[in-house]
């Protein structure tokens, strides 16, 4: 899992191969969201700047941005999670993934968060 | 005073407890030069008699419709309430709840609301309703800016047949919001060419049938004419009796349905409270502003009613909320909900019936008046005349004369050049002699 | 950033062994199973008698509906039937103490009801010659006098039809101030504090405006420092909760209204707990520019189950100008409607628009001008006074068990967070729910978010000391039930109302909103 890194707000980016990641939440941001009942994915084909609204992710209770990791063009979104939202609160790192980005500058991902540096930030919040 | 439970030695007894000699210590945070030492300059309190008998007084000074003959309309209806509605609604339990939060005990709101919205879905042939706007108009405003979001443009158009307070309400809440607005010129024939201002950055058009000249509109042209430029259609009635009687709009292509539900179980209220009527189809759902009322399970399996899709509102969302809408028009939804269950669909068709065949009698009556033309080719319950000289004067006189004549279109339209226009309303409490009486009025006063 | 101050939204569901009611109706005495309209009722079925009328000729053109309608009926007895079962499903202030924070759920008396159905109030049109109702205007005019002697401000907006829709028309007269100045462009950016209700951003954000957060300091208020650090010369006005949401009195407001002043910005103030400062404080003498006054919270009309309110908005001198249409001018003895903009214009003023069909909700303004003469100018401090002393009665009497948000002395509701079921396993959603079980509604829960599992409790004026006492013993026979670990009362709460804990993640994940003929 070494190439997984985290956002501060609780996104987490993956490469899958060369220069496309995959975009999801963390188990720490569904289990603090509650049950997902709705997701809303950006468009294939959309570039998006690092830091930039993204999609949107609704529990009963909440509603929460979801912001690119990274800059890179949308190549790939989950439509899975419109028809069952749960999928995200069930397997965030596998099936409940968001969409897929082709990376801009792969170096981007230097600045966020790995995997000990997250686990600390959370446990900081707790 | 009678509203206020405590007494001076409760007040003691409490203050002790606190630990406190004197109420004002829990004043201490208001900075001490704005405390007001005595009471304001205003009456001080006084018994019920005499609070009745101060505003009877000024009940009075008004001429309530029943006492005359009365074809006032223009986006509120007089129409025959069932005196169970009323009963109903004054029940405790539904006058005294406040908005469902603790679903366990707010069943009987949450079930009347998923009826009512399962209600108007069907009135308005719209897939989905939500639990109630406050009114026509501000649904109407609301009708437009969800179309701004899921269209992601900002311009209306606005028919020239659309109530102007409406399209007053949709210019303000677009223009403050940074939205454009195009309106069309007053359509007293209903002949405007909604289409050929259509560009591609419309959200959608706004067109009212019964429009507020009276004329039934078919929305299937422009509702083709907006699709094709990837724009929506919203319909707008504020006569929802109509209903039972026209096409309704979900038939004929509009995207988002909005009126007026106050003629079905509320009263003519000088205006307010009304309850406003929101529907649209449920791929547009999630976009839809205000409360919802959804269907669900208990902990022990049993069917039950919550607030749902709450993400949507401001309470979570903030700034970023599909409106800033807390509350809808409950108990005037209800009042709607149960005098639509009273008529079911049989009654409403026959009460819509009632309204048109007394409107088209009060049109023949009207014919004969010299110097009156009746505009309208279609109407359902209201319709125009032109008169030879200014409506206004024409209604003043014949208030002194005891007849409630209509809306003078001056009223709505100050600056529009209509001044001969006067818009004429029928329910089904007119009678022969009302129309008698208006048809004679004119003949005297013309 | 994450909000997870929410709580559970799926029950944990009971055993296969849960129904124990016991009943083969499923209904217990009293309480009573309903089904839906749709259900009992029949096509055709009507429960109002309208003969067809005699043969004529329609003026539909080809516009004739074609389909069935699909609305069931009922005969006038089953009616009756189902809506006082349904009624009987409903808590109300009638019920009983209803502690929920922020709604000011008072007493409402029946004689507003009975006034406000005068065939002179209840059936008259708001386009009638205003000839005919000039009754109507003068209680318009005297409920205005009211409102502005209550606050101190210059004029009344009335048609705002609720407490968001005087949010929206207070900002927007801010925002027509503003762009007559010329500082459209340039000015905007609204301050809202944390604590504040989702409505003011949500208004904010409606009208254009960006949202800048100021952070509240420890005390539960804000701090008129950190207001100066976030003006600038790109901010609007400052959208300010006083009492705050907190049920505190800001006690820096004075010099909040200062700096926002001289930075040029205008100062909304959220009239949502002005039942704690009636007769006490004028407002617009703190500095507010627009507060909007919630007549179905603090003037006690009827909240009917969420509607209908109304929301007039009282004006400072700076803004009165651009106040919506219609208003009220009198000439001599008679008094007019300003309709139109051109009119308006011409008297000199710059409305910025209109915000409701007709005039604002008229049936409401008699309910809360009722209220109002009935409790007189003393009667209204008084009632803030004890609103007050109740809140602060409470808050005395469960202080040491219960842990409140924020140790000072508050306004007429008091604010507890959930640190003392920290490890009891019961939570603030919980504990709400057992209150039902022992015939209370609950208090406000989760809101507001700036403390954890935040219980808010209004108490209002309209409880007597003995019905406290007996609220307050509850309370405190549930506090030591939770410490002692008697968690299953709490989780499995609510046990005797019409239903159990109701599924909101299946509601929303599976939306059902209208009823459909079983497949």
């Amino acid at each position: 899992m070494t190439d997984i890194r985290y956002t501060k707000d609780h996104e987490y980016i993956r490469i899958d191969d060369g220069a496309v990641a995959t975009v999801g939440i963390s188990d720490h941001a569904q289990s603090a969201l509650g049950d997902v009942v709705f997701v809303e994915l950006p468009e294939i084909g959309r570039v998006l700047k690092a830091g930039e609204e993204a999609a949107v992710v609704e529990s009963v209770k909440a509603a929460s941005e979801i912001f690119a990791p990274a800059s890179g063009k949308v190549v790939a979104i989950n439509t899975a999670l419109e028809e069952n939202p749960a999928i995200v609160n069930e397997d965030p790192f596998g099936n409940g993934w968001f969409f897929k980005i082709e990376l801009a500058d792969a170096g981007e991902l230097a600045q966020l968060l790995d995997e000990a540096a997250y686990t600390d930030y959370i446990r900081d919040l707790a | 005073m009678r509203y206020l439970p405590l007494s001076d030695a409760d007040r003691a007894e409490m203050l002790a407890r606190i630990g406190i000699d004197s109420i004002d210590a829990l004043f201490a945070d208001i900075p001490q030069e704005n405390r007001l030492s005595g009471d304001l300059p205003l009456p001080r309190h006084q018994g019920e008699l005499a609070v009745e008998r101060h505003l009877r007084a000024l009940a009075g000074r008004n001429v309530p419709a029943a006492s005359v003959p009365f074809f006032v309309g223009a986006g509120a209806y007089r129409h025959h309430v069932p005196a169970t509605v009323d009963h109903l609604i004054q029940r405790s339990e539904f006058l005294t709840s406040y908005t469902p939060y603790q679903p366990e005990i707010a069943q009987g709101t949450l079930q009347m609301l998923f009826e009512f919205q399962t209600q108007v879905a069907a009135l308005t042939g719209m897939e989905v309703a939500n639990a109630s706007m406050y009114d026509g108009s501000t649904a109407a405003a609301e009708a437009v800016l969800m179309a701004h979001r899921l269209t992601r443009r900002g311009k209306a158009v606005l028919s020239g047949g659309l109530h102007p307070h409406y399209a007053q309400v949709v210019r303000t809440v677009s223009s403050l919001g940074g939205h454009a607005t195009v309106t069309l010129p007053p359509d007293v024939a209903a002949g405007e060419d909604l289409a050929a201002h259509i560009d591609d950055d419309t959200s959608c058009v706004v067109v009212q049938t019964p429009d507020v000249f009276g004329n039934l509109r078919d929305l299937r042209a422009v509702a083709e004419a907006a699709h094709a430029r990837g724009a929506l259609l919203v319909a707008v009635f504020t006569e929802a009796v109509s209903l039972g009687l026209v096409t309704p709009p979900g038939a004929t292509g509009a995207d988002i349905v909005v009126g007026e539900g106050q003629s079905i179980g509320n009263a003519l209220n000088f205006g307010g409270p009304y309850v406003g009527l929101f529907a649209t189809r449920t791929k547009y759902l999630r976009q839809m502003p205000g409360r919802l009322a959804g269907q669900t399970l208990d902990a022990d399996g049993r069917r039950g009613f919550v607030l749902t899709l709450s993400a949507r509102e401001q309470h979570i969302r903030r700034e970023k909320a599909t409106s800033n809408i807390c509350t809808n028009s409950g108990l005037c939804a209800l009042a709607f909900s149960i005098h639509a269950t009273l008529l079911g669909s049989e009654g409403l068709r026959r009460l819509a019936l009632v309204n048109h065949a007394n409107a088209v009698a009060l049109a023949e009556a009207l014919a004969t008046v010299g110097g009156v033309a009746v505009l309208n080719g279609t109407f359902f319950n209201e319709f125009t005349v032109r008169l030879p000289r200014a409506a206004a004067d024409v209604v003043e006189e014949l208030a002194g004369r005891g007849i409630l004549a209509g809306v003078p279109v001056s009223r709505l339209l100050p600056d529009a050049g209509l001044d001969d226009l006067l818009l004429v309303a029928s329910t089904e409490l007119n009678t022969a002699d009302d129309r008698a009486a208006l048809a004679d009025g004119l003949r005297e006063v013309l | 950033m994450l909000n997870d101050q929410g709580r559970p939204t799926a029950p944990v569901r009971n055993g296969d062994d849960s129904d124990t009611r016991g009943t083969f109706t499923g209904n217990r005495a009293l309480a009573q199973e309903e089904a839906l309209i749709f259900e009992i009722g029949r096509v055709g079925t009507t429960g109002v008698d309208i003969e067809e009328p005699t043969a004529f000729a329609p003026r539909l053109g080809g516009l004739a509906r074609q389909d069935g309608i699909g609305l069931p009926g009922l005969s006038e007895p089953e009616a009756v039937r189902h809506y006082v079962r349904l009624s009987q499903q409903n808590y109300g202030i009638d019920t009983g103490l209803f502690p929920l924070g922020s709604c000011t759920m008072k007493h409402n008396p029946r004689l507003n009801e009975a006034l406000a159905r005068l065939p002179g109030f209840a059936d008259i049109h708001p386009l009638q010659p205003l000839s005919t109702v000039q009754g109507a205007l003068a209680l318009f005019d005297e409920l205005s006098r009211w409102l502005r002697e209550l606050t101190g401000a210059e004029a009344i907006a009335l048609p705002p039809k609720a407490g968001a829709h005087g949010e929206f028309c207070g900002m927007a007269a801010i925002k027509a101030a503003i762009a007559a100045r010329g500082e459209a462009a340039t000015r905007t950016v609204v301050l809202v504090p944390d604590s504040a209700h989702g409505t003011n951003p949500a208004t904010a954000a409606l009208l254009g405006f960006s949202v800048r957060p100021v952070p509240a300091r420890a005390d539960g208020t804000v701090d008129a420092a950190a207001v100066a650090a976030a003006l600038g010369p790109d901010v609007a006005a400052i959208m300010l909760t006083n009492p705050n949401t907190c049920g505190l009195f800001e006690r820096d407001v004075r010099a909040i209204a200062h700096a926002v002043h001289e930075a040029g910005a205008f100062f909304y103030c959220d009239g949502a707990n002005f039942n704690a400062i009636m007769g006490k404080v004028r407002p617009m003498d703190l500095g507010v520019d627009a507060m909007h006054l919630n007549l179905h919270k603090t003037f006690s009309t009827p909240h009917g189950g969420g509607g209908p309110g109304a929301g007039p908005v009282a004006l400072s001198g700076r803004l009165a100008a651009f106040a919506p249409l219609p208003y009220l001018k009198q000439d001599g003895e008679t008094f007019t409607l300003v309709e139109d903009e051109a009119s308006a214009r011409e008297a000199g003023a710059a409305p910025l628009g209109r915000l409701t069909a007709f005039h604002g909700q008229a049936g409401v303004f008699v309910r809360a001008l009722a209220f109002m003469l009935s409790h007189g100018a003393d009667g209204l401090r008084q009632a803030s006074e004890d609103a007050v002393l109740n809140a602060n009665y409470i808050r005395a009497s469960l202080g040491n068990l219960m842990s409140v948000a924020f140790d000072r002395p508050t306004m007429h509701e008091v604010l507890f967070d959930d640190a003392w079921l920290k490890g009891t396993g019961v939570t603030t959603l919980d504990f709400a729910k057992a209150l039902i079980d022992e015939g209370y509604h609950p208090m406000t829960v989760y809101f507001p978010l700036v403390v954890h599992g935040a219980m808010l409790v209004e108490p209002t004026e309209s409880e007597s000391k003995a019905s406290l006492d007996l609220f307050i013993a509850t309370l405190r026979d549930l506090a030591h039930s939770a410490l002692a670990g008697e968690t299953e009362r709490f989780t499995g709460a609510p046990h005797y109302a019409p239903r159990s804990r109701l599924d909101e993640t299946r509601a929303a994940r599976q939306p059902v909103l209208r009823w459909a003929p079983p497949p």
